[in-house]
Parts: C-alpha cells; sequence; structure tokens
C-alpha cells in the first residue's frame, strides 16, 4: 500500500520536471512545416509585376468554387502583368476555401502559393472575402524572371502551357 | 418485486459521448435496456450529390472529410477505385508511401479511439491525453509530407502529390523507436486494470453471427472473432508482400476489442517496419507521369475497397464517359458498424451503451456522409 504510493508520487514527481509536450499558444507559435498549406499570396515578379495573368485556372480547379477571378486587358503602356491580361479582380472567400492547394497546382505562372499563415479569424462574413489587395505581396518581394512565352504578345500562346518557373 | 413501468429517452442529438450528433432512442426498464434505435442524419451533407458535380480530381479533398481521422485511407480508397476505373498504373514506390501513409494513419486512430473508449469509460483525460500526444508526432509527418495535418489531400491519380520530405524518414525512424513504449505503457496501465474490466469485460457483446449478418467489419468484426482483414482477404495495393498478423478476440466484447486494436497497432509498426527496409529499393518515381489527373474514364463501373482503421471503406464509381462521376457511392464502415447497436445494447445498463458506442469506433462524419 504505502510502496505504491510511492510509485505513484514518484511518476507524478518525474512528470514534474519533464519538458511538456504542449505550447502555450498565443505567446508561444508552433512553427509550421516546409509544405504547409495555410493563407494564400499572390506572388510578383521580381520587376514588381504581377505573376497572375488572369486566366482562371485556379477558379475552374478549385473544388469549393471559392476563387473569383475577373480578368482585364492589359494597358500596353503601363502593363500591371507580363503578357495580354491580369486580375482586374481577384477574390478568394476563405469561408468555402478547403486549402487542398489545387490552385496553386494549376497556376501556369506560380502566382498564387499557399503559405504558412493560419490565424484567419475575422468577425463578420464579409471580411471572409480576401480581396486582391490583401493577398498580393509588396512590390520589392516580388521573384523570377517573366518568362519569355509570355511576352509574345502577338503570337497569343492559347491555351496557357504549364510553364515550369 | 416493484412494478415497474417502461420508459422511452433520448441519449443525444447534444451529448458530449455520443462522438458527433447522433441520437439513440432508448426505451429502458429503470436501468435496463429493453431496445435501443440508432437514429442519424444530423451532419448530413450531400456527399455523394455534391461528388457527382465535381470533377474526379476535385473529389479528393471532399473524401478527406469523410473520417476527418484517416483522411489517408479514405484518398487511398478513392484514388483506387478511379485508377481501376482508368486503368492508371502506380509505380512502386507510390505504392510504398501510401502503405506507409495508411498504415500510420491506422496507429494514429487507434490511438485516438481508445483514448476517446477510456474517456467514455470514466477515466478521465490521461488515456486520451497519452492517445493524442503520440496522434501529434504522426500529424507532424503528416504535415511534413502532404502539408496539412488532418485535410492532407496527399493522394493523386497514380501516385501521391509529392515525394516525401528529406527530413521525413529520421523522424518517423525516431517515431518508431518512441512507440513501442507508448504501446506497452498503455497495455500495461489498461490490461488488467479493474476500472477497464469493469466496464469492459462481458459488455456489449456481439456474437459472431450475428456480426457477419450485420456486414460489420474491421476490429468490431475482428473482436468478435473472425479473421477477416481485406489486406489478407482480398491484398490490394502491395499488402501480399508484408507478412502481419490479424489479431481476433475471442468473445465479442468490448475488451476484445480494446485487445484488438492495440494489438493492430503493433502490427502496424510491423508494417512501417517491411516497408522502410523495402522502400529504397522500390521502382519508380512518387508518381506515375504519365498519369493525367483530369480524367475522363471509359464508361462503366467499379468497387474498390480498402481496409481502413474503421472497416471495410469501399468506393462505388459509376462513369458515363464525362469528366464527372455519374454516380458516386460510399460503403463507410462506421455507418455499417453502428446498424448492430440495438442488439449490442440489449440487456445492459444505460451507463455501458456509452461505453459499446465508444468501442465501435465511429466519426459521425463519416456515418452521415
Amino acid at each position: 500500500m504505502f510502496g505504491e504510493l510511492v510509485k505513484g508520487l514518484r511518476t507524478t514527481l518525474k512528470y514534474m520536471f519533464r519538458q511538456p509536450v504542449t505550447v502555450q499558444y498565443p505567446e508561444v507559435k508552433r512553427p509550421v512545416r516546409e509544405r504547409f498549406r495555410g493563407r494564400h499570396e499572390l506572388k510578383r515578379f521580381a520587376d514588381g509585376s504581377e505573376r497572375c495573368i488572369g486566366c482562371s485556372l485556379c477558379a475552374a480547379a478549385c473544388p469549393a468554387d471559392a476563387i473569383l477571378v475577373i480578368p482585364a486587358e492589359n494597358e500596353p503602356d503601363n502593363p500591371r502583368s507580363p503578357g495580354e491580361r491580369y486580375a482586374a479582380t481577384y477574390e478568394i472567400n476563405m469561408l468555402r476555401c478547403i486549402f487542398c492547394g489545387y490552385c496553386e497546382d494549376a497556376c501556369p505562372t506560380n502566382a498564387i502559393v499557399l503559405e504558412h499563415q493560419y490565424e484567419l479569424s475575422f468577425y463578420d462574413r464579409r471580411a471572409s472575402i480576401f480581396t486582391k489587395e490583401m493577398l498580393l505581396v509588396p512590390e520589392d518581394q516580388g521573384h523570377g524572371e517573366p518568362p519569355p512565352v509570355l511576352k509574345q504578345i502577338e503570337r497569343r500562346p492559347s491555351p496557357p502551357a504549364q510553364i515550369d518557373l | 418485486m416493484l412494478k415497474t413501468e417502461e420508459l422511452q429517452i433520448n441519449i443525444g442529438p447534444q451529448h458530449p459521448s455520443t462522438h458527433g450528433v447522433f441520437r439513440m432512442l432508448v426505451t429502458v426498464d429503470g436501468e435496463t435496456i429493453i431496445d435501443l434505435k440508432p437514429v442519424f442524419g444530423y451532419l448530413h451533407r450531400n456527399h455523394e450529390q455534391i461528388a457527382e458535380q465535381n470533377t474526379y480530381l476535385q473529389n479528393m479533398p471532399y473524401t478527406d472529410r469523410l473520417d476527418y481521422f484517416n483522411s489517408m485511407a479514405n484518398n487511398q480508397a478513392y484514388a483506387m477505385a478511379v485508377e481501376k476505373l482508368v486503368g492508371i498504373e502506380v509505380p512502386e514506390r507510390a505504392e510504398y508511401i501510401r502503405v506507409l501513409m495508411v498504415e500510420l494513419t491506422r496507429i494514429l486512430n487507434h490511438a485516438g479511439a481508445l483514448g476517446f473508449l477510456i474517456n467514455d469509460m470514466g477515466m478521465w483525460q490521461t488515456q486520451l491525453a497519452f492517445g493524442m500526444r503520440e496522434r501529434e508526432k504522426i500529424l507532424d509527418l503528416f504535415e511534413s509530407a502532404s502539408g496539412a495535418r488532418l485535410m492532407c489531400n496527399y493522394f493523386r491519380f497514380g501516385g501521391v502529390a509529392r515525394d516525401l520530405p528529406p527530413d521525413f524518414m529520421p523522424r518517423l525512424k525516431d517515431l518508431l523507436r518512441a512507440m513501442p513504449a507508448f504501446v506497452d505503457e498503455m497495455e500495461r496501465l489498461l490490461r488488467d486494470n479493474e476500472i477497464l474490466m469493469q466496464r469492459a469485460e462481458g459488455i456489449g457483446i456481439l456474437p459472431p453471427d450475428l456480426a457477419l449478418a450485420y456486414s460489420v467489419t474491421g476490429p468490431v468484426l475482428r473482436g468478435s472473432g473472425i479473421a477477416y482483414d481485406v489486406r489478407k482477404a482480398e491484398p490490394y495495393s502491395i499488402y501480399d508482400r508484408f507478412d502481419f498478423d490479424v489479431p481476433i478476440g475471442t468473445v465479442g466484447d468490448v475488451y476484445d476489442r480494446f485487445l484488438v486494436r492495440v494489438e493492430e497497432m503493433r502490427q502496424s509498426k510491423r508494417i512501417i517496419e517491411q516497408v522502410l527496409e523495402q522502400l529504397p529499393d522500390a521502382q519508380g518515381g512518387h508518381i506515375n507521369p504519365k498519369a493525367r489527373q483530369n480524367v475522363r474514364p471509359p464508361v462503366g463501373d467499379v468497387y474498390a475497397r480498402i481496409e481502413s482503421p474503421k472497416g471495410e471503406l469501399g468506393f462505388y464509381l459509376v462513369s458515363d464517359g464525362s469528366t464527372k462521376p455519374y454516380r458516386y457511392k460510399i460503403r463507410a464502415p462506421s455507418f455499417i458498424n453502428l446498424t448492430p447497436l440495438g442488439d449490442m445494447c440489449r440487456g445492459y445498463k444505460v451507463a455501458d451503451v456509452v461505453v459499446i458506442l465508444g468501442s465501435i469506433d465511429i466519426v459521425m462524419g463519416e456515418v452521415d456522409r
């Protein structure tokens, strides 16, 4: 009887000095893995132009119908993106999104990427619609050169081929 | 002798022990159960109809949400069905990765399920916390391989979405080294535990003939003493290459189901160890490069089944030659294992219902679809 009591207390003491497996969440954040699929970001090229060319392949691939893309023609003297078109409207409904990553797979220019942010709560349903301004990364955070195929505007490559960037 | 009266009560749908929104219409005489009718459909979300509106690939993330504990197993069953329908070859390496993921899923499912079962018995939290601690390590592996912890969406037609990350194998080996200690500790704490024996032994007996009549599968059927496992009965994928045992119970009570699950965790570990041995020699990449993802199968129908941690999970697809399935039907193990609940509970006390339900190990997302 007494021996068992000591044994039980010893187990308790042992666990008291052990590193806890839990994390104090709001103060300490658990790092996510490299491939984690979180909040989307719309990327840019190194010259600051938008990677999104408004092809709507992401919207077609989306199983939950969460993405709305309305493309517009680029102004020839002030293009927003390489190629003919850019996304005039790009909205993702975060209440519909299931974070499957198919938009990332479908994108021919690697414009949409699921990044590591996972704290996505909001107070009203209107705030669940993430607009292009919210998704687009700042101009100085672009990477990569526009592929030559996008610059051949007069040749009109269609449908957009999967370009390895 | 006091004159007693029969009384009809509802357990659920808003009851913490029903593992979701599930209602049991119980007829009791005092504390003894005369009859029990499972009532479900509260979580119905039109899964099969939605799937008929989606293309074949778009259904893959939806299958994650059937049995959200075992998204990898659901993915495998669906991918196998479509591969069979279209005729896509899966490379050897992809098959090994698939088996590895599904066996890890089995371990985490049983760790969680036993934790919830013990929780239902009133041994609050300890075992559940231990189970969740182990489950967390496996979920972390899933996150590094697929990008999500629960809704993995890792499988594609002809393989898996991405190859294993470089740090996957060392961490998996660490996990396997630590795992026997966890299973042994759980068995040591619970096997001859007085509380567990009182609540589990001789409770909720499902005789083998009744289990067969209800076409129950998985650990519930094996607990009743019938060694039926789809991995052995009809080896799919590459399960014929592995050496493992199918644990069975003797009586078919809650305790037998508990022991079967504990043993299945050990067998899954055995399979994973054999995968680790054979994986470096496997041919091919993680996906068949010729496999198209936006498939357009020929007209026909197909049924593919796997041994999911909860039982036989089958997908029945009918194709009309278009990019969307004409009919998409799921044989959900949780749903079928739940049907004999009335027969399992009859004659026992009200307090046993919760334990018997916990021992079936249901997930309402799969029951109601």
